[in-house]
């Protein structure tokens, strides 16, 4: 017996009834805590999965342990709740068997870049075509609000009541060095945004990396309000657009231009021949890493989509040389068994 | 040139039952190939053999240094032979700190073949000789061969056009030329290799071949050895053989459960000695759709295999015991998610880091109980090199059926050993079939038992309609849902134990080899299969009234297991380690066995298991294992 196929209809939408929102929404009751920024993201996420237009079983989630693993419990699709920080691994076994599925790994700030930060680099390394969401809230929620590895440096918490000694992960950084080839940065409470992102990055061949601060009314409680709240947004946070020069503000009257290496703010910018234009298909890593650098309160913070890349991508590759090793050599498995000696002992 | 001529008539031909030959030199010389090929001359010769090879852990270790020792003993026979002998009845020394590291092991009266040129002051202080051991005598209880190897090798070179260097190194097939004319074989099979092998070099090739034929040539000339030794070709079933290691037997087993289960294989693997050769071998055959994962770390083969497991392919990862030790909670959530792959486990010694190199039977106790919670999984142990291609497939018939991670227990001396083996026929292998779910359920359960073998439905993504969730959280029964319920907890588990437990109703029973009830029952598991069959042929040879039987199936038991066990009056249990299995079945079966145990990184000697026999029927007194004055110190 052989596994049941796919029915391979991964995006022309021809045969496929029209799916919407509720399609994508488990019988499971949602449990984080009220008022949590994960409310925002699965809203999107089940907002934007129909227009991938893929059917439901050919999506499955895979989370590891943390608040934002709880997500696979609430998408209509194939869900795996794994164990902490290990979930790039189990979708890397997915993805490499399994090319026509499409494969999202959620995780979070604790669970991906504490305990599972080396699979995580992995997995964008190899740019398997994958989507990874990383939920950061900057503080462990469901163990109760210890710090995490991206808590600012003095960071008072029940595990540190005299503030960490420790600097933070910048999460976008970290998939840039990694190798990620699509890298993006979005806010929960800006859920138009986010949805978009998330399609972005959803429809990205190779690894997609999305960041997406997201606020802990519990434990962590207004992380990002600072640039993020409504009424300073236009002025402290920079919405990344392909091919257009980096400007912000409620007017987008201020501008960022190089100085020397240096990024730096020009207020009230009359023109736009001298700003930085964002270009995130370029190869070189260089703008991606000025943008991930940028944070208040010294500069606006940029959201949207850093890096956008082609590249050879994993499970593409290894099933080209199962192909090509098919096409050198039939599998007979016999002259396998024999060797390349045998002898023959007769009556 | 003449490389076949017939042994000297006034040479005298002693015919022997059985020889055990060591090959030994640096690490640098070649030791593992001229044992190979001796090895294979001598299957094709038609005897039966048994193979050990032993090398050190550091991959170059300085030049004649003790640490840098590689050695490859065999053991071959005109009879069924299924260790690799005890004590080697000739060892070929290619420096002093071989011969140092060595000869501790020889029988007295052992032929001793050393190259006397590499015995130089300098190597002499390296190997930490006083003096020549080849002048002071006290190499006295062997008969010594000193040959002049590198000058031989060196004259039959001449006319080559090669740096020195690389002459240098076709000395051991000076020796392996001398050593097959020693013992009768012919040097066809080898030269056949060497033109495969360095049909592209042709000068190596006519330099590895000079070599030979000098070496073989020498034994013809000189009168040096007054013996040439015969050892007839034994009787065994008639069929198609092969040599095999257990690593290779392995690979093959597995790849040959994905044909008969018609499920890719997919094969994540950290590199780890002794089990990468799994990998290399797997990795070489892309074209029977094998996907092999070098992973980041062990935990993450672990997890990409659960990944492809839960995709519906024939997922398996391989590594040692440190590596099971990460992989432990990953394979606790295997267990939870009820997916079935198998974990490769080639034992070696340990704790910690351990002895990479050297064999041990230590992980019995981590396979079985080396996670949080209870965790009942299946295990398997294959007990010879080729039995690992047999059992590889029955992980896999097990795995699939009950829907169960099952662990293989190989070891480095299963795994680096070989043996003949006769091939098998695929057509006489089953099929393997696999648990899927049906796809036209409607309200599907992913939780919901086949009421007979308690599997839940193997539901791969893909499949529409059969969307569901799971994970590391407790399941409620059937529905698959988060349950923090009591009653559901308590019956989950015991579910997921006795779907473990049943599988004891799916295995062969024990077999017995001697008497049906007697005196003693040696009974093992693994590896050392070879040296418990043959002590208790030989106690029984004696006229005592011993048995044997070997353990391979080590989660469930062999359903009979406890019923032979009363059948003795006394059980002796040696194991390669502290009493793991001695423990496991005084606990399950209330049995007072008695355990024998050996961690020295070697594999039990025949006639150890003999002594703890006589010990145990109260022939002798207490019986003390017996390490010799300089047993082998490779890759300390």
């Amino acid at each position: 017996m052989t596994a049941p196929a796919t029915n391979g209809k991964t995006g022309d939408g021809e045969e496929l009834p029209v799916l919407t929102k509720k399609d994508f929404t488990s019988d499971q009751e949602v449990r984080w805590c009220p008022g949590c920024g994960d409310y925002a993201i699965l809203a999107q996420m089940q907002k934007m999965l129909p227009d991938l237009k893929i059917p439901r079983e050919n999506i499955a989630f895979i989370s590891g342990i943390g608040c934002s693993s709880r997500f696979p419990y609430y998408v209509e699709t194939y869900g795996f709740h794994s164990i902490h920080g290990r979930a790039p691994t189990i979708a890397t076994g997915l993805k490499l068997t399994r090319p026509e599925l499409t494969v999202f790994v959620v995780t979070g700030d604790g669970d991906g870049l504490s305990i599972g930060g080396n699979h995580l680099l992995h997995a964008m390394r190899r740019n398997l075509d994958i989507t990874i969401i990383l939920f950061n809230n900057r503080i462990y929620g469901l163990t109760k609000g210890q710090f995490s590895p991206t808590s600012e440096l003095g960071k008072v918490t029940k595990s540190s009541p005299y503030g960490t000694t420790e600097m933070p992960l910048n999460p976008t950084r970290i998939a840039i060095a990694a190798g990620a080839t699509f890298v993006a940065r979005a806010v929960d409470r800006d859920t138009k945004h986010l949805e978009q992102v998330l399609y972005e990055a959803a429809q990205h061949k190779g690894t997609s990396f999305v960041e997406v601060y997201q606020n802990c009314n519990i434990f962590n409680d207004g992380a990002f309000a600072a640039f993020t709240d409504k009424d300073v947004r236009d002025d402290r946070m920079l919405y990344l657009e392909d091919g257009q020069p980096l400007r912000f503000g409620k007017e987008r009257q201020h501008g960022i231009k190089l100085n020397g290496f240096l990024p730096e703010v020009e207020w009230d910018a009359p023109e736009d021949a001298e700003l930085l234009v964002h270009d995130a298909a370029t190869p070189h890593t260089n703008l991606a890493n000025i943008l991930a650098h940028m944070d208040y309160p010294d500069f606006p913070v940029p959201v949207g989509i850093f890096r956008r890349v082609e590249a050879p991508r994993y499970e593409e590759m290894l099933e080209e040389q199962v192909q090509d090793a098919r096409e050198r050599a039939a599998p007979e498995f016999e002259p396998l068994l024999h060797g390349s000696e045998t002898w023959r002992v007769n009556d | 040139m003449t490389t076949e001529s017939p042994a000297r008539q006034d040479r005298e031909v002693q015919r022997l039952e059985r020889v055990t030959v060591r090959f030994a030199g640096d690490s640098g010389d070649g030791m593992q190939l001229t044992g190979t090929q001796f090895t294979k001359t001598t299957a094709i010769f038609g005897n039966d053999l048994a193979t050990l090879p032993d090398f050190p852990a550091e991959i170059r270790a300085p030049t004649g240094s003790l640490p840098g020792v590689s050695g490859f003993q065999i053991s071959f026979s005109s009879s069924d032979i299924r260790t690799p002998g005890d004590q080697p009845d000739a060892l070929v020394a290619m420096n002093p700190a071989a011969l140092k590291t060595n000869i501790g092991d020889l029988r007295p009266g052992g032929l001793v073949i050393v190259d006397e040129e590499e015995f130089s002051r300098s190597n002499l202080k390296k190997a930490g000789y006083e003096q020549s051991p080849l002048e002071d005598g006290t190499l006295s209880a062997f008969q010594v061969v000193p040959i002049n190897i590198t000058r031989q090798n060196e004259l039959a070179l001449e006319e080559v056009d090669l740096p020195s260097k690389q002459k240098f190194q076709s000395r051991n097939f000076y020796a392996l030329g001398l050593v097959l004319w020693l013992y009768g074989r012919s040097i066809e099979p080898t030269v056949k290799w060497a033109e495969a092998r360095f049909g592209r070099n042709p000068a190596v090739l006519d330099a590895n071949l000079r070599a030979l034929k000098a070496g073989y040539n020498f034994g013809d000339t000189t009168e040096l050895f007054q013996v040439r030794y015969e050892v007839p070709p034994a009787t065994v079933e008639p069929g198609l053989y092969r040599h095999i290691s257990g690593n290779e037997a392995t690979a093959l087993g597995f790849l040959a459960a994905s044909i008969k289960a018609d499920l890719p294989l997919f094969y994540a693997s950290y590199p780890i000695t002794p089990a990468s050769d799994v990998l290399h071998e797997l990795s070489r055959h892309r074209n029977f759709g094998v996907k092999t994962f070098q992973a980041e770390d062990e935990i993450a083969a672990m997890g990409a295999a659960i990944g492809a497991a839960y995709g519906g392919s024939l997922a398996l990862t391989g590594t040692s015991g440190p590596g099971l030790a990460l992989k432990s909670e990953a394979l606790n959530l295997a267990i939870m998610t009820e997916l079935p792959l198998v974990v490769i486990d080639v034992q070696r010694a340990g704790p910690s880091t351990g002895m990479p190199t050297k064999t041990e039977q230590s992980d019995l106790l981590q396979a079985m109980f080396g996670r949080n919670g209870d965790s009942a999984i299946a295990i398997v142990a294959p007990a010879t090199p080729a039995d690992c291609f047999h059992m590889a497939i029955e992980a896999y018939r097990i795995a699939l059926k009950y829907m169960v991670p099952v662990i293989y227990l190989s070891d480095g001396y299963l795994g680096n050993g070989s043996e003949p083996w006769k091939i098998p026929d695929m057509g006489d292998i089953p099929e393997i079939a696999s648990h899927f779910a049906d796809p036209s359920t409607t309200d599907f359960q992913p939780y919901k038992r086949d009421p007979e073998t308690l599997a839940r439905p193997w539901a791969i993504p893909g499949t529409p309609g059969l969307e569901h969730r799971i994970g590391g959280l407790e399941k409620s029964s059937e529905t698959g849902d988060i349950s923090y319920e009591p009653e559901n907890h308590h019956k989950m588990t015991l579910y997921r134990n006795n779907r473990v437990a049943n599988i004891q109703h799916d295995i062969p029973p024990l077999e017995v080899q001697g008497p049906e009830s007697g005196d003693l029952l040696v009974l093992g598991w693994g590896g050392t299969y070879g040296a418990i069959v043959s002590a208790a042929e030989n106690a029984r040879a004696q006229g005592k009234s011993v048995a044997s039987a070997q353990v391979r199936y080590l989660n469930p038991f062999p359903a009979n297991l406890g019923e032979v066990l009363s059948r003795y009056d006394k059980v002796l249990i040696p194991e390669l380690n502290m009493g793991q299995l001695s423990m496991l079945v005084r606990a399950k079966y209330l049995v007072d066995a008695v355990p024998f145990n050996k961690i020295a990184g070697q594999p039990f000697k025949i006639a150890e298991i003999e002594a703890k026999i006589d010990e145990v029927l109260g022939l002798r007194g207490p019986y003390e294992l017996d390490f010799g004055p300089t047993s082998n110190l490779g890759g300390a």
